[in-house]
């Protein structure tokens, strides 16, 4: 079969998450393909409005339970303008599961440091909650998140729910504080200051590379070895089956190699502008 | 220099290349060839040696390229045109999914391509090295093309080993060429008045019974022989593979980057004519009656503005970028994805570009300016 087709699934549940932000319960309408279908955490679909064109969007329900499939499509351009206007009941296309997803295996029984910065990160909204399902499997949960403004801070109460939850630490700060920023004020590497945790602890991040590069920065100083700090990166992609040559990041496919890589794949290429 | 083949030679006079023709016809397939069409050669369908551009060469030179007479007798004087076997199988604009709107939602259906049996004459050397590199990519990667994979699989193909290069060639430093060494059915050396043939495969042997060739004598096997190595010898250009991909991987930095990408236009010519460039864009065409929705793919280059632009960040903004970007996945990235390297050394990319950039100059000059910033 042409890897590129697209399976037709039924949306069950719409959700608001702030204005231009939408997360989307899907099942897949064939029976047998709704029943092999797994996946793993950090993974992601491609979406396909009719007619409109297919965009990649990561998976954030639980992998523990494949039949239902969840996506946050935040409204950036014309596909994922058509698409803040599902509603439920409506048929929409689904391809995948693409990528390699979160080292989740790897991070059991370890500290796990999640940082993210700018308009929310979707995927790790799905580690952070795949994370609280299996608590006891993992070890302090601290979670750093930057925005430049407050306004840019897209989930404050779900940032109060977790900050409530047993061996769970939350950071947050902005650039540009208001009146009403209870928080931190700085650049997000400024959190790793008040950050204390074990060299065996690992880290996952997503967000704008800059912000990236500056946290893994201050990781390593923190004695944190570079095959234990994840990024999820972000580029075109048109096929998602490494074919199309989008998403090239120098040598790697972000699409079939990535999207999430460890800081020593690719240090190298963080230096260098334009690649 | 490549090892001459040690496999049977054998002689086919050159009023056999109807006859072979007539067979491959007559096989189901449908023959292309070379054909000069007004000022180059394209591969389009061929019945008998006189569609072939008999008594034509060409020159080519960076950002030129001129048909010119030849040799009365020679058949396969002309070394390549623009266009090489990949648009044949790696189509340029293609539909690979009808989507059709049913009563509640729709339906996707995978829309294989029609694919002729394709027989192609006198195919050289670097564009059979350049399907080996699609091969890798579309067929033994971890996603199959399926629409690839049915244009591929029963093609057949009569090889020419070249005895002349043009100035832009340098497949002998790309370890292609001039000679055929693999995926080839039949291969073609051309002499003065017959060809030495070599069979490749079970196919090119089953045809090649049927035109009663005669063994080639060692003198003749040695003169096929003389002709190739003298043109490897004659290539005017070369270019240095040592310790790639390090040299580009290192020298993202270098100066030389500036000084292309002020010649660049960004036209996307060398990805078009590249037999090995793979880049495409997926996109959707809906019918006007609202009911099918194609999805399409249609050839696209690094060097697009677009190429690797999401919502608020283009990646490689400047014409820097996306050179850096073409030269480097071309002859250093490609070899850390597919273990090959993307380049055949056929030139195509030194002729077709308007402004005459030449990627063997570029390598050196980056190469001589290793360490600079």
């Amino acid at each position: 079969m042409t890897p590129y087709m697209i399976s037709p699934a039924r949306i069950i549940a719409r959700r608001i998450e702030t204005p231009g932000i939408y997360t989307f319960g899907m099942r897949l309408r064939d029976r047998e393909l709704r029943t092999a279908y797994r996946f793993r955490a950090g993974q992601f679909n491609m979406l396909y409005a009719f007619g409109v064109g297919e965009v990649p969007i990561s998976i954030v329900s639980d992998p523990a339970e494949p039949e239902i499939l969840e996506h946050t499509i935040r409204v950036a351009g014309r596909v994922t303008g058509v698409m803040a206007g599902w509603k439920v009941g409506d048929i929409v296309g689904v391809r995948g599961p693409y990528g390699n997803g979160w080292p989740v295996e790897a991070a059991r029984g370890r500290d796990v440091v999640i940082v993210t910065g700018g308009l929310g990160c979707a995927p790790v909204v799905g580690l952070i909650n795949y994370i609280f399902r299996r608590r006891a499997d993992y070890g302090e949960l601290h979670i750093l998140h930057g925005v430049k403004t407050p306004n840019d801070l897209l989930y404050r109460p779900r940032f109060d729910q977790w900050r409530r939850e047993p061996r769970t630490h939350v950071y947050l700060t902005t650039d540009r504080p208001d009146k009403s920023w209870r928080y931190r004020i700085g650049v997000v590497t400024s959190l790793f200051d008040e950050l204390t945790v074990p060299s065996s602890s690992i880290v996952m991040m997503c967000g704008p590379e800059i912000m990236m590069r500056l946290a893994a920065h201050s990781l390593r100083e923190k004695g944190i070895a570079e095959d234990d700090i994840y990024l999820s990166l972000e580029r075109r992609m048109e096929c998602a089956v490494g074919l199309c040559g989008h998403c090239q990041y120098r040598e790697h496919f972000v699409c079939k190699d990535g999207p999430i890589f460890s800081y020593r794949t690719v240090k190298g290429l963080f230096a260098q502008s334009g690649l | 220099m490549n090892e001459p083949l040690k496999l049977p030679k054998m002689k086919l006079p050159k009023t056999a290349l109807d006859e072979l023709m007539n067979l491959l016809w007559g096989e189901g397939f449908k023959v292309l060839g070379p054909v000069a069409r007004e000022s180059g050669v394209t591969f389009e369908e061929v019945r008998k040696t006189t569609d072939l551009p008999v008594g034509v060469r060409e020159t080519q030179e960076p950002g030129r390229y001129r048909l010119s007479a030849g040799s009365a007798a020679e058949i396969f004087g002309v070394v390549n045109g623009a266009g090489s076997l990949k648009p044949f199988f790696f189509a340029p604009e293609e539909t690979l999914l009808e989507v059709r709107r049913e009563r509640h939602g729709f339906r996707a259906v995978a829309a294989p391509p029609a694919a002729p049996r394709l027989a192609f004459i006198g195919v050289r050397a670097c564009d059979l090295a350049a399907l080996a590199v699609q091969d890798r990519i579309f067929l033994r990667d971890r996603f199959r093309d399926t629409h690839y994979a049915a244009r591929r699989q029963d093609a057949f193909f009569v090889a020419v080993n070249c005895t002349r290069s043009a100035a832009t060639c340098f497949c002998a430093s790309m370890g292609t060429g001039p000679e055929a060494r693999t995926g080839f059915d039949l291969a073609l050396t051309e002499m003065d008045d017959c060809f030495v043939l070599r069979c490749g495969s079970a196919a090119g042997e089953a045809i090649a019974a049927r035109l009663a060739p005669e063994a080639a004598s060692r003198e003749q096997v040695a003169a096929a022989q003389a002709r190739i190595d003298e043109c490897a010898a004659s290539m005017q250009r070369q270019l240095d593979t040592s310790d790639l991909p390090r040299l580009l991987y290192e020298e993202a930095g270098n100066p030389r980057w500036d000084d292309v990408a002020a010649r660049c236009l960004s036209c996307t010519n060398c990805t078009m004519v590249c037999p090995t460039c793979f880049c495409h864009a997926v996109f959707d065409v809906q019918e006007i009656d609202g009911n099918m929705s194609r999805r399409v793919r249609q050839w696209d280059s690094c060097f697009s503005f677009e190429h690797a632009q999401i919502h608020g960040i283009n990646f490689r903004p400047k014409i820097h970028d996306r050179y850096r970007q073409w030269l480097t996945h071309k002859l250093a990235s490609w070899i850390d994805q597919f273990g090959t390297s993307g380049c055949v050394g056929c030139g195509r990319c030194i002729t077709w570009c308007p402004v005459g950039i030449d990627l063997t100059e570029e390598v050196a000059a980056i190469r001589a300016g290793r360490g600079k910033r």
